[in-house]
């Protein structure tokens, strides 16, 4: 195996649990090379819900918490104020975040503790079977919308943006450079960042949504989805909406974070 | 995924299987590598490593 996944796979948890052609592997790739590229391995606590995306922490051979479906930002939120200087890093997937865990994402994002949340986005429930999920596309067929999806879909992106978080990224596993890149600003900002990454899944999504199980034809999907902000700008809205728009989103240090303010809060207390 | 994203032809499908019984991808031609690196970036057990070889080899 590569040696950046010699020096940091856990390797009693191997083989991984993704079915072959997840895209979840190659973004758990490129955060490897980015904690490779900060030197923060011992410094660094790992938060998963439940779902495939929260396996990948596992994989890592680091302090791990493995936790319940959608509350992995809670745990973390805790684990981050006990040990501020820890950095404390979430994966989650579109069900564990916006579903069951839309509060606690709101609220993180809200209060802008220093987190950063890796959502691994495939638009699907993938570890159940491919059941309807927050950000499945409307009228797509699921197993638990086999007459079509008749939600309408959310954007994890905007809303983290829309409650306080002070970095935004999204790409795709199509785009391994740019999620490794993504996450080492987001472990460098202090603040909430989510690195949001549209990850393929050929087993559920790929089949039920996308009409092909195969992981070659999902990355060159989003590939040709994917735009950058920059050409987003020339485009008219109805084309725009039916692309992702990829890159940095936004950034912010206005905001006070969490445990800074708390820190300050003791300290004035003690008198 | 490996053999997709390559660019260059470099990456085939094995006519052999590896130990655990796949049809694992072998690089077929490696002296089409350009070295871009894609191929060990894409792959989600990081199972590929490019290296460079000098000439003399």
């Amino acid at each position: 195996m590569h040696p950046i996944a010699e020096k940091y796979l856990r390797k009693s948890a191997l083989p991984m649990i993704f079915c072959p052609g997840c895209g979840h592997g190659t973004v758990l790739n490129a955060f490897l090379r980015a904690v490779d590229d900060l030197g923060i391995i011992d410094d660094l606590s790992l938060v998963g819900g439940i779902g495939c995306s929260s396996w990948a922490p596992v994989f890592v051979n680091t302090d791990v918490l493995h936790t319940l479906h959608g509350r992995a930002l809670a745990v973390a939120t805790g684990l981050k104020l006990a040990q501020p200087r820890r950095h404390v890093v979430v994966f989650t997937g579109d069900g564990d975040c916006i579903g069951i865990g839309g509060n606690h994402f709101m609220h993180a994002a809200r209060r802008n503790i220093d987190l950063t949340v890796i959502l691994l986005d495939n638009n699907i429930y993938g570890m159940t079977g491919g059941q309807v999920s927050p950000s499945t596309p409307m009228q797509a067929t699921t197993q638990t919308s086999p007459h079509g999806n008749p939600d309408p879909p959310m954007d994890a992106s905007t809303v983290a943006i829309a409650c306080g978080a002070t970095y935004v990224a999204r790409w795709t596993s199509a785009h391994p450079l740019g999620i490794k890149k993504a996450v080492k600003q987001a472990i460098t900002h202090k603040g909430f960042s989510l690195v949001h990454t549209l990850s393929q899944c050929p087993t559920q999504a790929g089949r039920y949504i996308h009409g092909t199980p195969r992981a070659d034809d999902l990355l060159e999907y989003y590939k040709a989805k994917a735009v950058t902000r920059k050409k987003a700008r020339k485009l008219a809205e109805d084309e725009l909406s039916e692309r992702i728009v990829i890159g940095t989103l936004h950034q912010s240090d206005q905001r006070p974070e969490l445990c800074e303010s708390i820190a300050a809060m003791h300290t004035s207390l003690k008198g | 995924m490996c053999i997709s994203q390559c660019e260059s032809e470099v990456l085939a499908t094995s006519k052999n299987r590896n130990a655990k019984g796949y049809l694992a991808t072998e690089a077929a031609d490696p002296d089409k590598c350009i070295g871009c690196m894609r191929c060990e970036l894409i792959c989600p057990d990081m199972a590929i490593t490019v290296e460079d070889v000098d000439d003399e080899n």
